[in-house]
């Protein structure tokens, strides 16, 4: 007790050190303020950073860059995902004030299906409420003529620019630190400086190469490769096969690590991770008898309208801060596998709470972003640690794969609490819970016992 | 209303929770319009009227007592539910969260205060007036 005590007074007296000392650095009123990408992270961040100045009373001016359209459909307007939106960032944006409307939200999502090699399950979301939703990060897939959609990214970068957020469609072509301030250059060799930059550009871009020269200890994340497929089927199609339901595969496929079916519109859109992905293995997958029994008769996985293969973090960067600099979503740390447009969100949260309320130094910087990012990569090596426990048991064994099965599906009519499999499942699917919470879960000696007795029951008995 | 839309779709006059009940999670109106009705010696009487946008509930995730108010859909309505628990350690990583909540909560602070104060007037004004006719 005595030692959390201390340990909080030394947290104090070190917060007021930093806030008080001659060299800390903070933003003026009208100080200038640059956000290189305009995808959630940039958007989200470049809208809570004005809201909390306003909050303040501080005036800031605010440039978003951002070359692309969103209102375009294919990739020239698209940020290449799956598009799934958790039930927990729609939750925290709610309560943020960002309501996202039917336009925006292809299709919310009441329940997802397990698929393993022992056969489906489904889990429904709390309260039968729909709670995940299905988006297009662009206008749509290729060919899409008239689009009643809004996209989910330009969306949030209405919200921004609404906020008070300036737009420049520019890509910036040069990063440099004059005098200590940051210097953007745009095409026509424009310059702009800056008192403080937030790069957001994802990792799908050659952008991050332009900061190797300039911030030594930065180190851009590692990637895994993705690949995303769109196939037209038509609304009633999606309707009467998908429902509200999101297919997630655990299946036995070199290289996989999972995929997903996630209905949307007029469209469903496949999305397939893994560390060791290739295009063959990708092809091997579609024709699965348990991806081929999702999709309606007579689908051929050659006829797809859109395609794309993006690659994402499966580490984040090395030291995403320094002076007057900070590198969001995937340019700087994301989670691990799931729900990487609530890292986005909180990753905003945390760098314009601490530009506004600590400082623009890269000390300011750690002692509240520095830490929020750690805690994310924290918790990433225990998801690293739970997909590899899900290759080595859960995926090869027909015993472990029926008991999760059986499990799950006794567990439906059980209250909130009781549902230990589902819930570790939900959980590491959706994002509603950091991968710490879902660990300790698994090591919970009532965790182990039901799952033992389901797989003596599925030694016994094999259907 | 659109099926496909986040959240819950409640019909007119259908209960959300009602007074009594414990609670574990607050809502944030995503379309239409909710009462709140506080139900008094078998008489309703209808305390607030929530619109798009407005959150209700919220007292549950921050007191461990039964809800004080009965919410009811004022015609169809959508509402999306946040979870105490989600919430909560959302709050603990981020209280900048809890800021909209906070304001909501003082805003109606403020209009109870002006009606405390509306009443006390009238009832000072009624007794005023009862005198005066006593009087004469």
């Amino acid at each position: 007790m005595g030692n959390e005590n201390s340990t909080d007074f030394n947290h104090l007296f070190q917060d007021h050190q930093a806030a008080t000392r001659p060299e800390s650095l903070t933003l003026e009123d009208g100080a200038r303020v640059a956000v290189m990408g305009g995808g959630p992270a940039g958007s989200l961040f470049g809208y809570f950073l004005l809201d909390q100045a306003e909050r303040i009373g501080l005036s800031l001016q605010l440039d978003i860059y951002e070359p692309r359209d969103f209102s375009l459909t294919g990739p020239p307007g698209c940020n290449m995902c799956a598009g799934i939106v958790s039930e927990s960032l729609i939750q925290m944006l709610a309560v943020d004030g960002i309501n996202l409307p039917p336009t925006v939200v292809q299709r919310g999502m009441d329940s997802y299906m397990l698929h393993n090699i022992a056969g489906q399950v489904r889990l429904d979301t709390p309260y039968l409420e729909k709670r995940i939703g299905a988006v297009f990060r662009g206008a749509g897939p290729r060919g899409m003529i008239e689009s009643e959609w809004i996209s989910f990214d330009g969306f949030l970068l209405d919200r921004a620019v609404q906020k008070g957020a300036n737009l420049i469609r520019k890509r910036v072509d040069g990063v440099e630190r004059v005098d200590g301030y940051i210097q953007l250059k745009t095409r026509g060799d424009q310059v702009h400086t800056y008192d403080f930059l937030a790069v957001a550009t994802g990792v799908n871009t050659s952008a991050l190469r332009l900061f190797q020269p300039l911030e030594n200890s930065f180190q851009p994340p590692r990637l895994a490769q993705t690949f995303v497929r769109e196939y037209y089927l038509g609304r009633e199609t999606v309707e009467s096969t998908f429902g509200h339901t999101i297919h997630f595969f655990m299946l036995d496929v070199e290289g996989l690590d999972f995929a997903a079916l996630v209905p949307k519109g007029d469209y469903v859109t496949i999305c397939v991770l893994g560390k060791a992905l290739t295009q063959e293995r990708f092809e091997t997958l579609l024709d699965r008898p348990a991806m081929r029994s999702c999709m309606p008769p007579g689908w051929d996985p050659r006829e797809f309208v859109c395609h794309c293969s993006p690659r994402i973090n499966f580490t984040g960067a090395v030291h995403p801060y320094a002076d007057r600099m900070v590198f969001l979503g995937d340019s700087g740390i994301s989670r691990l596998y799931k729900d990487g447009l609530g890292a986005a969100y909180r990753a905003a949260k945390a760098a314009s709470t601490a530009v506004i309320f600590s400082g623009i130094g890269e000390a300011d910087l750690e002692r509240y972003f520095g830490r929020a990012s750690r805690r994310m990569e924290n918790d990433n090596v225990i998801g690293k640690i739970i997909f590899t426990l899900v290759d080595l048991f859960v995926k090869p064994w027909g015993v472990t794969a029926r008991a999760t099965l059986r499990m799950v599906a006794s567990e439906q009519s059980k209250p909130p609490g009781q549902r230990w499999m589902s819930e570790i499942i939900w959980d590491i699917f959706t994002g509603s819970a950091p991968y710490r919470d879902v660990f300790w879960r698994m090591l919970n000696p009532s965790f182990w016992s039901r799952l033992l007795w389901y797989m003596g029951i599925s030694l016994v008995r094999r259907a | 209303m659109d099926n496909n839309a986040l959240g819950r779709i409640y019909t007119a006059g259908e209960v959300i929770f009602r007074q009594g009940e414990l609670g574990d999670r607050m809502y944030v109106i995503q379309e239409g319009k909710v009462e709140i009705v506080l139900e008094q010696g078998g008489k309703e009487i209808v305390i607030a009227v929530r619109a798009p946008g407005d959150f209700f509930g919220e007292m549950a995730l921050f007191e461990r007592e039964v809800r004080m108010a009965t919410a009811r859909a004022l015609g169809p309505a959508r509402l999306l539910s946040v979870d105490q628990k989600n919430l909560l350690r959302r709050v603990h990583e981020d209280p900048s969260l809890a800021v909209r909540i906070i304001q909501a909560m003082s805003q109606r602070i403020r209009n109870l205060s002006g009606e405390v104060a509306r009443l006390e007037n009238w009832l000072v004004e009624l007794g005023m007036s009862q005198h005066r006719e006593s009087k004469g």
